[in-house]
């Protein structure tokens, strides 16, 4: 659509504006005060510079933190945007039950994130937990308490349980908007299955799939509840992952200034990676728009 | 474009009633998946309908001695059923301040260009990226210090953080596709700036309103971090009192799956109605 230039639509955004600086400006700007600052208590605060940061870059245990991030958020894609795609190719087109199966599907995205937690604590649970039970009665040595890799097993399994159909459902309605004429004419050409996904679904999915793989992506990246639900960020520090190890930092051992360079420097990832998600995202717009 | 698509198959599927899906390849994978999505879910029911005895007692797949006890503890004791109550005030009042400050700002990014539009509308979104856990701390201390902590409000107003930026991108690509040409002819025929927004533009996108706050609705629903942070007593939410029953009481699973049940059912009531947009609204109205 043409848009008219108008420089009084501010007054529209206003609200938004003033709304959102206040729930994010001045509580990041506190952050950023935090950062350079120290503190022997009593509120007594004096300058530190950099030096906050320059000790969270050197940590360990951030880099350790980032790297079992980054590996987790690295599987989560993995497993989940293949399997989003797969279960949308088998998604019935229409009829009682296309609409049953969205709405089977949109129910574990609308669960409270400690819920979700909650619920897959319970279930591998091997005293009373079907999954751990079953495990356990079929000879499968499972315990997630204690052990790394179990734990990191089902916290993954859990993910890909809560959000696999986000995925599904964006890819869904991409395919939903390709024209019947195209699987028409591939038919003609007696293109293979393959083919078909490959030239035509693939290219029209592109749009709803990098919005998905980027919703996936962020999400993951912050994801805090669940998996501290479920293990507690443990057994050690197998599933401490950014945000975990944030919180625990700055509100649980009252750090402020090391939480704080954290903070902005995790802040900062993320405010990157969106960039890089809004300029792909526009040029695909555009594209499309011609 | 994919809008229209799913609307026609909508009006489609309606008209030609409950059809048995055939037997094949797509049927039997979306059946596993299918039970691959409820086997916890159903878990959870089977516990909350379960005594706490029979829990840890013997493992059986059904409820043998079938109780409502779980719920009717929740549903007579005000420190659990409070825990709903706060928890829908807040998302009420996030939702409601959520869409009346998005809806002229989506009109405004649909509509015109002014300077910094393209700015701006990425400043918010990276808002709805922006890790809660950042903002836990420093909310708690701006609360704290305007004396808002432990309000609803107080959580209303930190859900904005995410919500707001999801509103104005859900609606305006609802906004995006209602024809400009609507907006000038009102304005020939005399209506005012107002009039015309709540009188014509409004019910045109009242799907896309319905739709955003779903969806503001639900965030605000399903988020826990910033909402067990801010609150203490008066403003406890569901989730946290869960949480805290969890490591007091130690093992009254029954309550605790009857608690996570309850929390399931606001999004399960309206997702029927919802389902054609669920896409657009999860891809932040992009889809």
């Amino acid at each position: 659509m043409e848009k008219t230039t108008n420089q009084k639509a501010w007054f529209l955004v206003l609200p938004v504006l003033i709304l959102v600086a206040f729930s994010a400006v001045i509580p990041l700007m506190t952050v950023v005060n935090y950062s350079v600052q120290d503190t022997f208590g009593n509120n007594v605060f004096f300058w530190a510079g950099l030096e906050w940061f320059e000790e969270m870059l050197a940590s360990e245990r951030m880099h350790s933190a980032l790297g079992r991030q980054a590996i987790f958020s690295a599987v989560i894609l993995a497993i989940e945007v293949p399997l989003g795609i797969f279960v949308a190719l088998n998604m019935p087109k229409r009829g009682f039950w296309a609409s049953f199966c969205l709405v089977v599907m949109a129910l574990p995205l609308l669960i409270p994130f400690n819920v979700v937690g909650t619920i897959w604590q319970i279930f591998g649970r091997l005293d009373i937990g079907l999954l751990g039970h079953t495990l356990e009665a079929i000879g499968i040595d499972y315990n997630y308490t204690n052990d790394s890799v179990d734990a990191w097993i089902t916290v993954i399994v859990m993910d890909v349980w809560h959000w696999t159909s986000l995925v599904a459902l964006l890819a869904y309605a991409g395919l939903q908007s390709i024209p019947e004429a195209y699987y028409q004419a591939a038919k003609i050409d007696q293109a293979s299955r393959w083919s078909v996904f490959r030239y035509i679904e693939l290219p029209k999915m592109q749009g709803v799939l990098l919005i998905a793989i980027l919703l996936r992506f962020m999400d993951s990246f912050m994801i805090y509840t669940e998996p501290f639900v479920v293990t507690g960020g443990g057994p050690g520090n197998a599933t401490t992952f950014l945000s975990i190890d944030l919180v625990k930092m700055a509100i649980g051992q009252f750090d402020l200034g090391p939480a704080a360079a954290f903070s902005i420097m995790y802040f900062l990832v993320i405010m990157l990676i969106s960039w890089v998600f809004y300029t792909v995202m526009t040029t695909i717009d555009k594209k499309e728009m011609v | 474009m994919s809008d229209t698509a799913m609307t026609t198959t909508a009006a489609r599927s309606g008209s030609k009633g409950i059809a048995l899906p055939r037997i094949n390849g797509s049927f039997i994978v979306m059946t596993l998946y299918l039970l691959f999505l409820m086997l916890p879910i159903y878990w959870l029911v089977n516990m909350s309908l379960k005594t706490n005895q029979e829990i840890l007692g013997a493992f059986s797949l059904w409820p043998r001695n079938l109780t409502f006890d779980n719920y009717l503890t929740i549903l007579t004791d005000p420190s659990w059923y409070m825990g709903y109550v706060n928890s829908l005030i807040y998302v009420v009042m996030n939702t409601v301040i959520s869409i009346s400050v998005a809806l002229p700002a989506a009109y405004a990014f649909s509509r015109y260009n002014f300077m910094g539009d393209k700015h701006l509308f990425f400043w918010l979104l990276t808002n709805r990226m922006a890790p809660p856990a950042v903002f836990a701390l420093p909310f708690f201390q701006l609360y704290s210090s305007i004396g808002l902590f432990d309000t609803h409000i107080a959580v209303a107003l930190a859900h904005c953080l995410f919500n707001v930026p999801l509103a104005v991108w859900i609606l305006e690509g609802f906004m995006r596709g209602v024809p400009k040409e609507i907006d000038e002819t009102a304005y020939i025929d005399g209506y005012s700036f107002p009039k015309f927004f709540i009188k014509i533009f409004m019910p045109l996108i009242a799907s896309g309103i319905g739709v955003a706050a779903f969806f503001c609705f639900m965030f605000s629903w399903v988020e826990l971090l910033l909402s067990r942070t801010l609150t203490s007593v008066d403003a406890k939410p569901i989730a946290a009192t869960m949480t805290r029953t969890v490591s007091a009481s130690g093992l009254d699973w029954g309550v605790l799956a009857a608690a996570g049940v309850l929390t399931i059912i606001p999004g399960a009531l309206v997702i029927y109605f919802v389902r054609n947009y669920i896409a657009k609204g999860f891809a932040l109205g992009r889809v």
